[in-house]
């Protein structure tokens, strides 16, 4: 909160903001003290909320056009493509849209584990967003199965089987999520219901992740915390709106790029194929986003450990805050961590890749050392790295690295504006 | 900046190897110059109103198109034919409608706001009437196949006598680009088997081609429209983009020591 106390101009203003601060709130969100030294990559926040508006929105219209029945929901999508109005424009907007959702979600994420934004005082803002982030892939899921296409049915079959996979009550829990002994209408009803649900539950919980942001602050590339206000924060307004609004330009372009010239390079071509209980697919592959945790998910044998490993190596990401005995945040400072980042990156790639490809042989041993190093970075490489790790000194302020005379080359390179 | 070349370095042997693996049991699809590819692609109209032909002659038989409506026909981005054209095409084709206001089902011809008229009239009785194997309906094909065009080019092109030691069941054809390379669709086309009204030699490669383009539009009837949309959305927002980063500039050249 800034330092001084707003009092509204106007009589009228006084009056309502008395009753309701709503002008508080605004010139709260308008000054909010930035660190200045934030770069392009602190800039996916403002994306993804702009990601998330554009989702419901279209979303909204698609829900007017479409029709949740497993005889007509694949028509009805033919219908939004040919004959409503622009129909194909909301439609691509909203399956490409879901992806460039899970680009951004993943750069902030990984934003987040490069400046340590994870560790305190932010661990509410962590948590947060991995229940949203969990949110989004349950949404992402269903979503994918209204079109009831091939890879929607498939999709939709495979991963709700996955709960089968529980002891005594599994079957009963699958035959429940089915409403029916198989995936049928009733399963594509709720699925629809729940797939309208979930946004505005992510909504809620982008307020209250960006509450428990405005709190301590925001983290920056030096990863040391700033007096605020002071010469090494701007307002909110208009430096950091200009520079989000910048570079969620720039994100528009290569999302417009998709929309316009490869709608469907992302998609699955079994999808425009209507759903056949009789027929499965040769391969069933998830959408990109999810395909790290699917490789998780098939890299171990047995079935009931699988869905296990999968749940972990998100929830894992949960007790990041505690699992990671470093205090410093930033691995500017880190030498060691900043290795072992890279190599986890290159890690979930390589998990994403082998997701994709058929489980046997040569993939099949990929996935699994991919896998066994994913658990070993956050239960083992991580804890121990805060213990051994000989970290750089941290400079005063973040205006002493460029002020002069600091020895570390890697901050002065950081490219900022 | 290192670290990133060594990950990218990692993703190229990772496919390298991918490749080197399936490259054997891939083969590389036949390629031609489809019109509609890139950023200013449209389709050929020529190209369009053959392919229908193609389509209605040999195609319609089997294959049904049960998400186009006649009056697509003379829709903008199509094949444009006259609103006269479509409706006499149109009426070419009997459907049931009613019941009237004795209660009967009676056949009329079809209309322009009529979906095409379907060759049979349920999967099963399309089943039957084809050694048990569906002819997919047409109308989403050029989507809902990897290869796209392409893959639909190769196979129209593909068939060929099957190699030596390969014995093909009765009704099954061999063809080289198929997924499994067994058809249970004959050859559909011949040198000459239509005969354009434009002129144009009806050669096996040339049909294939026209079928191909008529596919390609009805699974993406706006296409036309959506690049035409995505270049002007595109500049916009890179003049807009320009402008925002100056403004940007700007503004954060009021901070007194350059961060």
């Amino acid at each position: 909160m800034s330092d001084h106390e707003y009092v509204p101009e106007s009589k009228f203003g006084k009056w309502f903001n008395d009753r309701l601060p709503l002008l508080t709130l605004a010139s709260h969100l308008t000054d909010y003290p930035t660190p200045k030294n934030l770069n392009y990559w602190w800039t996916f926040g403002g994306i993804l909320s702009f990601c998330l508006i554009i989702q419901i929105v279209t979303g909204l219209t698609l829900a007017m056009h479409y029709i949740a029945h497993a005889d007509l929901a694949f028509e009805s999508v033919e219908h939004i493509m040919r004959d409503v109005n622009y129909g194909w424009l909301i439609r691509y907007v909203h399956a490409n849209g879901a992806s460039m959702f899970f680009l951004a979600v993943y750069i902030h994420i990984f934003r987040s584990l490069f400046y340590g934004s994870y560790k305190s005082p932010r661990e509410i803002i962590w948590i947060i967003g991995i229940i949203i982030y969990l949110l989004m892939m349950a949404a992402a899921f269903m979503g994918y199965v209204l079109p009831w296409g091939q890879m929607s049915f498939w999709g939709a079959t495979v991963i709700t089987n996955l709960f089968s996979a529980i002891p005594l009550v599994g079957e009963g829990i699958v035959n429940w999520l089915w409403g029916g002994y198989s995936v049928d209408n009733p399963t594509l009803t709720r699925f629809f219901t729940l797939h309208y649900l979930i946004p505005f539950l992510i909504l809620g919980l982008v307020v209250l992740h960006i509450w428990a942001l405005h709190i301590p602050g925001n983290n920056n590339p030096v990863g040391i915390d700033v007096k605020k206000p002071s010469k090494d924060t701007v307002p909110f307004h208009p430096y950091i709106v200009i520079k989000d609004a910048f570079a969620l330009l720039m994100f528009m372009i290569i999302f417009a790029f998709f929309v316009f010239y490869s709608p469907n390079i992302l998609g699955h071509a079994d999808n425009y194929i209507e759903a056949n209980p009789m027929v499965t697919p040769a391969h069933i592959v998830p959408e990109w986003y999810l395909l790290p945790f699917y490789a998780i998910l098939r890299s171990v044998p047995d079935k009931l450990m699988g869905v296990v490993a999968m749940l972990s190596a998100i929830l894992i990401l949960a007790a990041l805050p505690w699992l990671d005995t470093s205090k410093i945040r930033s691995a500017v400072f880190r030498p060691l961590y900043k290795q072992f980042y890279w190599i986890l990156l290159a890690d979930v790639l390589i998990l994403g890749y082998v997701g994709a490809m058929p489980a046997e042989g040569l993939y099949l041993l990929i996935a699994r050392i991919a896998t066994a190093y994913y658990f070993v970075h956050f239960l083992m490489i991580l804890p121990i790295l805060g213990f051994k790790e000989k970290t750089i000194p941290l400079p005063l302020s973040i205006t002493e690295p460029v002020l002069g005379g600091f020895p570390n080359a890697a901050i002065i390179k950081k490219k900022k504006v | 900046m290192k670290n990133i070349f060594k990950i990218s370095y990692l993703i190229i042997i990772l496919l390298a190897v991918n490749n080197q693996v399936t490259a054997t049991e891939k083969v590389a699809l036949l390629k031609t110059d489809w019109s509609f590819k890139g950023l200013f692609g449209k389709f050929d109209r020529g190209s369009l109103q053959r392919g229908y032909q193609v389509y209605t002659e040999v195609c319609a038989s089997c294959h049904s198109m049960k998400y186009v409506s006649y009056r697509n026909l003379f829709e903008p981005g199509g094949p444009e034919f006259s609103e006269d054209q479509a409706k006499a095409i149109a009426a070419n084709f009997e459907v049931t409608d009613g019941p009237n206001s004795e209660g009967e089902m009676f056949t009329r011809p079809a209309k322009l706001s009529d979906k095409f008229v379907m060759p049979f009239a349920n999967v099963k009785a399309a089943q039957a009437a084809n050694g048990g194997a569906y002819p997919p309906d047409m109308s989403v094909l050029a989507k809902a196949r990897s290869g796209g065009v392409d893959y639909i080019y190769s196979v129209l092109l593909g068939y060929e006598d099957p190699p030596n030691g390969v014995t093909l069941d009765e009704g099954v054809y061999y063809n080289k680009y198929m997924y499994g390379n067994n058809i249970k669709m004959s050859e559909p086309l011949s040198d000459g088997l239509v005969e354009y009204s434009d002129g144009t030699i009806a050669s096996k490669m040339q049909m294939a081609k026209d079928v191909t383009t008529f596919l390609m539009w009805t699974a993406e009837p706006h296409l036309e429209a959506r690049h035409k949309m995505g270049f002007k959305a595109i500049l916009y927002l890179m003049i807009l983009t320009i402008l925002v980063y100056f403004s940007m500039k700007k503004i954060w050249s009021r901070i007194e020591s350059e961060v």
